[in-house]
This record gives structure tokens, C-alpha cells and sequence, in this order.
């Protein structure tokens, strides 16, 4: 299921643009690096709570708040200590043990969301992605092409972002570092006549896949959104079917918001899926499990750091063993 | 953005304030309430927890229970606590040094930080009238260095010229020498997105810190930031050190929980807020305002600024004096479309009246949309100079005309008309309450005795008892036709 993931290593080395100075590591050293940052808080608050203790209201209650610190919401905080609550009730309990049914319960709301974008059901592939400002739309594109261009693929990127400063010329950036196409007007043009001309570049070019990026707009915009809508109308006058996902990029810090995000993104383009990004540092992202259980949105990748490569499938398992800190014990141990 | 937060809080205040007599029960039941809306406001929790526990000792008392109105002083507690977590001082930039004084952006990757680098060289230029120069540390994300340029080149701010492969610490000093040279007041060091965990990076921005000797270095953050703001602001306080917050996108829907949480771990100020995509919408924070708007109390001083620095006097004056002798034709309601724009739209000026919290819902539901507006614009812009004056003339096939014109229907046009007639019928009784109308208002806000006509102002227009319907004020009448 990595599929357009798998080649990364030998590519990595002709990466043109120079990173910040730091040697390549390995994928799962990475991926633990990033999630046990979040993950440091939690693991320490719940030996903190549970070494020698009864399981008791109080120690739920503070095993609820704790999962409040993690970007869950209080709702979904509260569902999971319950539940982790259950048969355990007033019985003595290891850390270890509470770990471990707490990974099970956020595994098993993960599980199904964990689904890799499929390119291959058309072509030209046309993936319109979509968010709130500074969320890492276009990097997410730049990492997603490389990935694929690995893979063979023919890919094209259109500058959507027509509005922010220098937006487009960010993606022609990663274009020319990725050898892909640009299709760009300059800025202020309008961004569904670019998305019409892009996919016609793509059906005459033969393209495998072709990228959108938007403009980042705040879902309570009805102006903005209402421009998002018309993008996504007239792709479908050019191709019924496109675009044929709709991503929505999300950053790990955001809070609760998020909820407001999924929902309305979903209602004017009926996004189908969700990359997560910035998850190498502090936050948790934890807000992801309210979001499964709620809209069941397929969760296609995480981003772990602005190099081309810092682009991981998402596992249900990893995460939740991220998100409760027993992923570095099983580091250890393997 | 505390719109969320504000319907919570607010019916659990509700609740309170109804109470004749209130029991510590009853107090420690809606502080519950007032946890669990915090928390999913995204405060984080040791936050939260410090600011229940202060409530709850100030409003279980004697004093506050055996009161004559319990509930409102209650009110007025969480309202203080509000304040002081928010930060009571008020929080100017400081730019007191020998110049140019320096200002260092720092904070995560997409919190904003080049667009309020943007909006701050804009705001000290055409505000504090001094010369600023911009300059782009960012030599990571690509083209961010050409962004802060086009971006000073549409605002007429300098901006440092770029140098290939330069480094951030190469280019500091380039912009100090240029700022001392080419005597700026201020310079605005935009610096790249980083984690507050990469030693790398931090590294990279104490090294600038300690060269650029900055009087100001402000944290970018954005307002839709959950449980890590506090971690992130207390990492690059510790780190760095920070002097004070621009928090973004409070234009969007967040709950506003990050204004509480970062202000309260850093016990840094709040100095500016981000209020939209365009460069001018940067808005000096007060606490107090916030803490209102949270509340639900309104933001009548914004609201105020808004109109007095967009509403010329010779405008106000002229339309009064129309209004007084009965002549305001539609060319007028036009002018009033207009300054409503300009003032942020509908959206942006209900969000300051007092009161409207509670009728947001409603307001959703009936399609409140700025284009609106443009809709109405155009309508009055279809019709000729001698309709505008005598809306009597508009027969129905002028009508036709005009919705073909404005690319509307006549049913829309008629909407406008029916609008006009209702504003006029308004104005009149208004003029006739003995000057607590409109028009007294706009003068008085003017005039410098803003904050009371305002307040009466928006207290006619509840007692006109229409709801949405009264907002007749300086806002002219309710544009949004029920569909």
C-alpha cells in the first residue's frame, strides 16, 4: 500500500534545491523522531497518573485532559477514556496496560481512514487540493509530484494560487526541481479559466496526473468559497468526473477548527481525502481521530518537514502508537 | 473569530444573570460549563484551569452570593479574569531606540509572518508615519524572499534587493547597513517558518537576535492553533524571547482560544491582530475589546475607529442635512453602500454590535452575504441621475431596464426599492425621537462623543424591536432581503 512511496531513496540524492544542512535519515527514525515529540507529553502524563494506582473517576479525569492536551476535543477525549475505562474500573493497572488499550481504541478509529491516493483510476488524474492559508497546499504538491515522478508518472502542476504574492512563482520552483510542467498565468488571473486551460494542457500532453493548487482561504469566506466552487465546476465541464480527489491540507497545530474545516471544505468541493502536514513538530494532531470518527475521510498521507521527501503514508497503527508514546518502547525493543 | 466561544459562554452567563438568588452550587455548576466551552475553544488547559480557579474564588463569596444581582456580578468576573488573562496593558509598538529600530518576525511555518511583515511596514508607514524597510531572511521556502518584494512594492515600502544564496545572517547585515545608510526609521526582518523544536533553525534566529539587536521580536501565530500554542509560544519565548504576539487569521472561525493561551504562558502582550487577506487589515489588540467581543458585549471602539476613518465629515454633514429636509434619495443609499464596503462589510460591522453574538445563528440562516451589497450597488448604479432622485418614476418597465442593466431581476429591484421606503419611513421617525437618530449618531461619532451616541444608537436600534430589521443606523437599512 506505500506503492508511489517506495523508491524514494536513490532519487533522494539529485535533489537540486539545498536543504538546511542535515543528514538524510531513515524513514521510520523520521517518522518516530516527529510523532514522539508529540507524543512525550502524554506518554510521561499517563506513567505520571498511573503508576500504582487504582483506576479511579479522578485518574479517567485526568487521563481525559491529557488527551485534551493532544488536540482531541473534550468530546472525543472524554469518549476514549471511557472507553479505556471500561472493565478496568477500580482495578489495579500498569501504565503499560492503559498504553496499550488507549493505542488499540484510537488504532481501531484510524483504521479505516487509512487509505494512499490512487492515481491510476484516470487519466489525465486531475487532484485539486484545497485549505486554509499556510497549511503547505503547494510544498504538499511539490512532495506529492516528486513521489510520483519517481514512480514514472507524467505529472503537471497548475498555479492555482493566483492570489498570494509570488505563490506561483513558488510552484514553478518546485516544478523545475521536480521536471514538471507549470501551467501559470500571472497573479490576479482567474483561477478556474487556469484550471480549464491546465487540464486541456494535460488531456493534449498526455499528463498522468495534474495538479491544482488554490489559493488558501478561510472556510468561513462565502466569497472565497464561492470562488472554490466555480474552480471545481469548471473542471467538471471539462471532465465530469474531476477532480478525481480533492484534497484537504490540514496543519498538525490547528485546534478544534479543524472540524469547521473538514465540514465546510466538504460542502462547496466535497473533498475526499486529507493530508496532514508539519507533523515533525510539537503538535499532535490529534484533532485527526475526531475527524475520522466524524466525516470517515481517508487520510492519504502526513507531512514530516519541507524536503522533498518528507512525505510518509499514514498508518493507523503509528499514529496511534505515536499519539500514546509506545511507539518508542517498540523501537527499542525490535 | 470568538464568535464560538461567545455563544457558549454566553448562555451559560444567561442562565446566571436570570437568577435572582444564586447558590455556590449553582455558580460551580455553570463554571463547569464555562471549563468545557474553554477547552473546545482550543485554551489550552493549564490555561483554563488557571483561570477557572480564579474565578472561582473571586465569585464564591459573601460578598458576590448575598448580592442584589448575584448573576451580573458574576458576569462581571469572568469578564476582569477575561481581561487580565487577554492582558491589560496596552500594548503599542515599542520603536524607541536610536534608529533604524529593528523588528524581528519570527514564528512557525504558514502562521503568516511575511503577509504581517506586509501589513505592520504598512501600518508604521501610513499610521506612524516613518520610513520602514523590509528585508526576507527566508532563503528556505521557495520564492519567499520575491513574495515579501511584490509585497512591498504593492504597499510603496522598500524592500532590501535580493542576493542569491545569500545567508540570513549575511543578509542582517546588509539590511542594517542599508537601514543606517539610507536612514530608515524601522526595519522589518522577515524571518522563515521553524519548528520551535529545530536547533537548526533556532540557532540560525538567535544568531540574527543577536546581530540585528531587535527592540521588537514579535511571534507570528495563527488564531486556529489548538493545545500547542502554548508550546510553541513558550518555546521561542524561552529560546528567543519574544516581546510580543501577531496573532492571524482571526477573520476565520476559530474560537479564539490561542489568544488566551499564548498571552497567559508567555505573559507577553498581544500587540497586533491579523484581520484578513488585504495588506491594511492589521488591528492594534486591546484586551478589553476582546474580552467584550468574547462576551458578547460588542466591540462599539472598533466599530467607531472603523467608521471615523472612513466617513468623511463633509459626507456625514451632507447626508444629515438631506435626511433633515427629507430629501435622501437613493444616490445617497448608494454613498451609504459604499461606506459600508469600505467599513468591512456586513459581516465584518455586525460582528461588532453588541448583542449579535446570540443572533448569528439567525443571521446564517438568512443568507447575510456582502454581495449583497454589490448586488444593491448595482441596482442604484442602473438607474439614471433623475431616478436616483425620484424613485417615483421607476414604472415597470423602467424596473425591467434596470434589472437587465444590473444583471438582476425585478423582484430584486423591488426588494431595493421596498428597502429605500422602509429606510426613509425610519429616518423620519428617527428625526422625530428628537435627534437620537442617525444622523446625531454619525455627528457625534465624529464629533468625539462617540462611545455613548454609539451605544444609544445601537440601543434604539434593539428597542425598535425588529431584530436584524432595526439595524437602520449608520448601517442604512436592513439590505439582506428575506428570501
Amino acid at each position: 500500500m506505500i506503492g508511489f512511496w517506495k523508491k524514494k531513496e536513490p532519487e533522494a540524492k539529485e535533489q537540486p534545491q539545498a536543504q538546511p544542512a542535515e543528514e538524510k535519515k531513515g524513514f521510520f527514525k523520521k517518522l518516530s523522531e516527529g510523532l514522539s515529540k508529540s507524543s512525550g507529553k502524554i506518554s510521561t502524563g499517563i506513567s505520571d497518573i498511573f503508576t500504582k494506582k487504582k483506576l479511579d473517576a479522578a485518574t479517567l479525569e485526568q487521563l481525559e485532559e491529557l488527551l485534551i492536551t493532544a488536540d482531541l476535543g473534550p468530546a472525543t477525549a472524554a469518549k476514549l477514556a471511557q472507553a479505556v475505562g471500561k472493565n478496568r474500573f477500580d482495578k489495579e493497572i500498569a501504565p503499560e496496560e492503559i498504553k496499550q488499550a488507549l493505542a488499540d481504541e484510537i488504532e481501531n478509529i484510524l483504521k479505516p481512514v487509512e487509505k494512499p491516493l490512487d492515481t491510476n483510476a484516470a487519466k489525465p488524474f486531475v487532484v485539486l487540493m484545497v485549505g486554509v492559508n499556510g497549511t503547505g497546499k503547494t510544498t504538499t504538491i511539490g512532495k506529492l509530484a516528486h513521489h510520483l515522478k519517481a514512480d514514472g508518472k507524467n505529472v503537471m502542476l497548475a498555479a492555482g494560487d493566483t492570489f498570494r504574492a509570488a505563490a506561483v512563482e513558488q510552484l514553478k520552483v518546485w516544478g523545475a526541481r521536480n521536471g514538471c510542467p507549470v501551467i501559470a498565468k500571472e497573479t490576479g488571473a482567474d483561477a478556474a479559466s487556469l484550471a480549464y486551460e491546465a487540464i486541456e494542457r494535460a488531456q493534449a500532453e498526455n499528463a498522468d496526473v495534474l495538479f491544482i493548487d488554490t489559493a488558501g482561504r478561510l472556510q468561513n469566506k462565502s466569497d472565497l468559497m464561492a470562488e472554490l466552487e466555480k474552480i471545481n465546476r469548471v473542471i467538471k465541464k471539462k471532465i465530469p468526473e474531476a477532480p478525481h480527489a480533492t484534497i484537504l491540507v490540514l496543519d498538525a497545530t490547528v485546534g478544534q477548527n479543524a472540524h469547521s474545516q473538514a465540514e465546510l471544505f466538504k460542502e462547496i468541493v466535497n473533498i475526499s481525502g486529507i493530508i496532514v502536514t508539519k507533523l515533525d513538530g510539537t503538535a499532535k494532531g490529534g484533532v485527526l481521530v475526531g475527524l475520522a470518527e466524524r466525516f470517515a475521510l481517508p487520510v492519504y498521507a502526513i507531512g514530516i518537514g519541507e524536503g522533498v521527501d518528507d512525505l510518509r503514508p499514514f498508518t493507523a497503527r503509528d499514529f496511534a502508537l505515536g499519539l500514546t508514546g509506545l511507539e518508542e518502547e517498540y523501537a527499542r525493543t525490535d | 473569530m470568538f464568535e464560538n466561544l461567545t455563544g457558549k459562554l454566553g448562555n451559560v452567563l444567561d442562565a446566571l444573570k436570570k437568577r435572582g438568588a444564586l447558590k455556590e452550587e449553582d455558580v460551580l455548576l455553570a463554571l463547569r460549563d464555562i471549563r468545557t466551552a474553554l477547552l473546545e475553544a482550543d485554551v489550552a488547559l493549564p490555561v483554563v484551569k488557571a483561570f477557572i480557579d480564579k474565578v472561582r474564588a473571586e465569585a464564591i463569596g459573601e460578598k458576590v452570593l448575598r448580592s442584589v444581582t448575584p448573576g451580573q456580578q458574576v458576569v462581571k468576573i469572568v469578564h476582569d479574569a477575561l481581561i487580565e488573562t487577554l492582558g491589560h496593558e496596552n500594548a503599542e509598538l515599542n520603536l524607541a531606540t536610536q534608529p533604524p529600530a529593528v523588528i524581528l518576525m519570527a514564528g512557525l511555518q504558514g502562521s503568516g509572518k511575511t503577509t504581517s511583515a506586509g501589513k505592520l511596514g504598512k501600518f508604521i508607514t501610513n499610521k506612524l508615519r516613518k520610513k520602514v524597510l523590509l528585508a526576507s531572511l527566508d532563503v528556505y521556502r521557495p520564492a519567499a524572499q520575491e513574495q515579501l518584494e511584490i509585497l512591498g512594492r504593492q504597499i510603496n515600502v522598500a524592500t532590501l534587493p535580493i542576493v542569491a544564496g545569500e545567508k540570513p545572517a549575511a543578509i542582517t547585515q546588509r539590511a542594517l547597513k542599508a537601514a543606517k545608510l539610507e536612514g530608515y526609521d524601522v526595519l522589518i526582518l522577515d524571518s522563515a517558518g521553524r519548528l520551535s523544536i529545530d536547533d537548526d533553525l533556532m540557532n540560525e534566529l538567535i544568531a540574527v537576535r543577536d546581530l540585528a539587536k531587535p527592540v521588537e521580536t514579535l511571534l507570528v501565530a495563527d488564531s486556529l492553533t489548538g493545545q500547542d500554542a502554548v508550546v510553541t509560544a513558550e518555546n521561542f519565548h524561552s529560546r528567543v524571547g519574544i516581546t510580543g504576539i501577531i496573532l492571524t487569521r482571526i477573520d476565520g472561525d476559530a474560537r479564539g482560544g490561542a489568544a488566551l493561551s499564548m498571552r497567559a504562558v508567555t505573559q507577553k502582550p498581544i500587540k497586533f491582530l491579523g484581520v484578513g487577506e488585504q495588506m491594511d487589515a492589521l488591528q492594534p489588540f486591546d484586551a478589553a475589546r476582546i474580552a467584550g467581543r468574547i462576551l458578547d458585549m460588542g466591540d462599539i471602539v472598533s466599530l467607531v475607529e472603523k467608521a471615523s476613518e472612513n466617513i468623511k465629515l463633509e459626507d456625514a454633514k451632507k447626508a444629515a442635512e438631506k435626511l433633515a429636509k427629507g430629501n435622501f434619495d437613493l444616490g445617497d443609499y448608494l454613498d451609504q453602500l459604499r461606506q459600508m464596503q469600505k467599513m468591512g462589510g456586513l459581516s465584518g460591522l455586525m460582528s461588532m454590535l453588541p448583542g449579535v453574538g446570540k443572533i448569528k445563528n439567525a443571521m446564517a440562516g438568512a443568507n447575510l452575504d456582502d454581495g449583497i451589497l454589490k448586488k444593491h450597488e448595482a441596482i442604484i448604479l442602473s438607474m439614471t441621475n433623475k431616478e436616483r432622485a425620484k424613485p417615483d418614476l421607476l414604472n415597470a418597465s423602467r424596473r425591467k431596464r434596470i434589472a437587465a442593466g444590473s444583471g438582476t431581476t425585478v423582484q430584486q429591484v423591488n426588494q431595493v426599492l421596498k428597502q429605500f421606503q422602509d429606510m426613509q419611513t425610519m429616518m423620519k421617525r428617527m428625526n422625530k425621537l428628537g435627534g437620537k437618530g442617525m444622523m446625531r449618531s454619525l455627528q457625534g461619532m465624529l464629533g468625539g462623543n462617540a462611545m455613548n451616541e454609539m451605544e444609544e444608537m445601537a440601543k434604539n436600534m434593539q428597542a425598535q424591536g425588529n431584530g436584524l430589521g432595526g439595524g437602520h443606523g449608520i448601517l442604512g437599512p436592513n439590505p439582506f432581503p428575506e428570501k
